[in-house]
């Protein structure tokens, strides 16, 4: 980690907002606080603001680290920063936790004001529309009315795609990633796997594990490792794992034999120590119901026909989970509305993932696109 | 020539190109420039004709550069057709000196007239005199409109105005219009396949 192009040394922050939001759902939120971070410096025109939105385990923690956690690198540190392709120096760089998250914002680990209880279950099913909705609260609070640009790469492509949709005149910019307009049946059903894996887990209890003093670790550890099956690609997975012995030898047991075995079991372990399950539920149907066409009779043409911003979509070749194929449908639809895209399709052999990596042509048209908004 | 006179040749004679097809488009059209490489075509449309439109381009470092410039680009394969792309959504599709470097010649020019009501095609006409002395003293041509040695070359089809004005009655494509011009820029009427080192043609579907 070269510290010098850091944003350096961050510290987060909570902003609470008393008016009660009404969700997608139906579900009204009586108020709800959001935990976010800030780089770089807000200008005076105020033109200069950028809203990085986080994918299905992503933080509000997107540069920098912290005093007393170091080794805690911001997830998309090797994007943001000064003189890096999200430029600190030029730009005043946002990250937010969503709500229903586990990292500070409101979620179901919140104690809930009528029953002084954790939500748990009971914390309402958040929409993508809802985190847009919540951000733009979030802009108001720090003075933001219009942003330069709002970007995020799969789960947090959809919602710079949505900040295009719900409003339309606040935000010049929408930079979609490794993303889709909506999942396919194949996506929905690896979530429902994950689901799954979580609700079976007997310390689940039906979402209040809280209250019985218990983890679902099991479900949530199996979710992970489904989860990054569909984050990497298949030549990668070769590459990096092939058919690598644990133990030099087959042991013959149900024991890890190959090291692809290993790393699963790593990432899963690693993720089920910090996430909560009922989060990592909420997120995943948050994917499932994201569909702007939905309310055009799946025409996503129309559905877009409201946006006004300039597009920049970007696919990766070897993603197979958000495949360059959905985001075609993305550029198609903007323009049959003749709305202003460039889309790069980025040979990058690491899978969905990929939009999380810092390869030399990927940053090169980062930079490029970011370096070209006026600010 | 220097290399500073070699530059400015190239970008007067690459604005004498670019002016042929501005020449052709009404101001504020709607245009898919295909094979866009940098995008500066397009940059000049944009300038001087106030167009919209999109390039499409499948090189990576031509893509970067399209961004650079700020010219909206699509990458992707046109080989294998404009699939996405809604017929007659654009005023005009433009190919501009890239369709020698494509394999799919005919789906090319089809699919062109399907997303577009004109198209606007630029070559390097292979029958042109220099071209012919070249060849018959020995050696693949290299020129002002043909710059590559023929092991670096990203042309893979070779093909004359005869040939192309042959190929576009047999998909039943109307040429509205041709230019065609010497190695030094001056407009040939006279026996053009013989005389013309780059052709222009404005083409159309028959009504």
């Amino acid at each position: 980690m070269s510290s010098e192009n850091s944003v350096g040394l961050v510290t987060p922050q909570r902003v609470r907002f008393a008016t009660p939001l009404t969700l997608k759902s139906g579900a009204v939120l009586p108020g709800f606080e959001l935990a976010y971070e800030t780089y770089g410096t807000l200008n005076a025109e105020r033109s200069n603001a950028v809203l990085v939105c986080h994918a299905l385990a992503g933080s509000h923690h997107v540069a920098g680290f912290y005093a007393d956690d170091p080794e805690n690198i911001g997830w998309w540190d090797n994007l943001v920063g000064p003189g890096k392709p999200l430029d600190t120096d030029k730009f005043f760089v946002i990250g937010v936790n969503n709500l229903g998250g586990c990292y500070g914002s409101t979620g179901p680990l919140s104690i809930r004001p009528e029953t002084g209880k954790r939500y748990g279950a009971d914390f309402p099913l958040i929409t993508v529309e809802d985190w847009v909705a919540a951000q733009a609260r979030l802009a108001d609070h720090l003075g933001i009315d219009t942003w330069a640009a709002v970007l995020g790469g799969s789960l947090g492509g959809m919602q710079a795609l949505e900040w295009s949709l719900q409003f339309p005149d606040r935000i010049r910019h929408a930079m979609v990633i490794a993303s889709a307009p909506k999942l396919s049946a194949q996506n929905i059903a690896f979530n429902e796997v994950a689901r799954q894996a979580i609700i079976s887990d007997p310390d689940f209890h039906g979402g209040y594990y809280a209250e019985h003093g218990v983890l679902p670790t099991r479900g949530l550890r199996l979710a992970r490792m489904v989860g990054h099956i569909t984050y990497l690609s298949d030549s990668q997975m070769a590459e990096k794992f092939g058919r690598q012995l644990r133990h030099g030898e087959h042991k013959f047991s149900y024991d890890v034999d190959f090291e692809i075995e290993s790393y699963l079991r790593y990432q899963g372990n690693k993720f089920a120590a910090f996430f909560d399950a009922n989060t990592y539920l909420m997120m995943t149907k948050a994917l499932d119901y994201f569909d702007p066409a939905y309310a055009y009779a799946g025409h996503l043409p129309s559905a877009l026909a409201r946006a006004r911003a300039r597009f920049f979509v970007a696919s990766f070749s070897t993603d197979w989970r958000f495949a360059p194929a959905r985001s075609r449908e993305i550029v198609f639809a903007l323009l049959d509305n003749r709305l202003r895209v460039v889309y790069a399709e980025i040979d990058c052999d690491a899978g969905h993932d990929s939009f999380l990596l810092d390869d030399q042509h990927y940053h090169a048209l980062l930079r490029a696109y970011l370096g070209n908004i006026a600010v | 020539m220097t290399e500073h006179e070699r530059r400015v040749k190239a970008e007067q004679r690459e604005r004498f190109d670019f002016a042929v097809i501005a020449n052709w488009l009404q101001p504020g059209e709607h245009v898919l420039d295909l094979g866009c490489g940098d995008g500066r075509l397009l940059r000049y449309l944009d300038e001087t004709r106030d167009v919209t439109g999109y390039g499409v381009e499948i090189d990576p470092e031509s893509v970067l550069a399209c961004i650079c410039n700020g010219v909206d680009v699509i990458q992707m394969n046109i080989e294998s057709g404009l699939l996405g792309f809604e017929d007659h959504s654009f005023d005009r599709a433009i190919i501009s000196q890239a369709l020698q470097t494509m394999h799919t010649t005919e789906r090319i020019l089809s699919e062109m007239l399907r997303v577009a009501d004109e198209a606007v095609v630029s070559f390097p006409n292979f029958a042109y005199r220099s071209n012919r002395a070249a060849i018959a003293a020995g050696h693949m041509p290299v020129s002002e409109d043909l710059p590559y040695d023929w092991f670096d070359t990203p042309n893979v089809r070779f093909f004359t105005i005869v040939d192309f004005e042959d190929l576009c009655a047999r998909l039943g494509i109307e040429i509205r219009e041709r230019l065609a011009f010497d190695e030094a820029g001056r407009e040939v009427a006279d026996d053009p396949n013989l005389n013309g080192s780059l052709a222009f043609y404005r083409l159309g579907r028959k009504s």
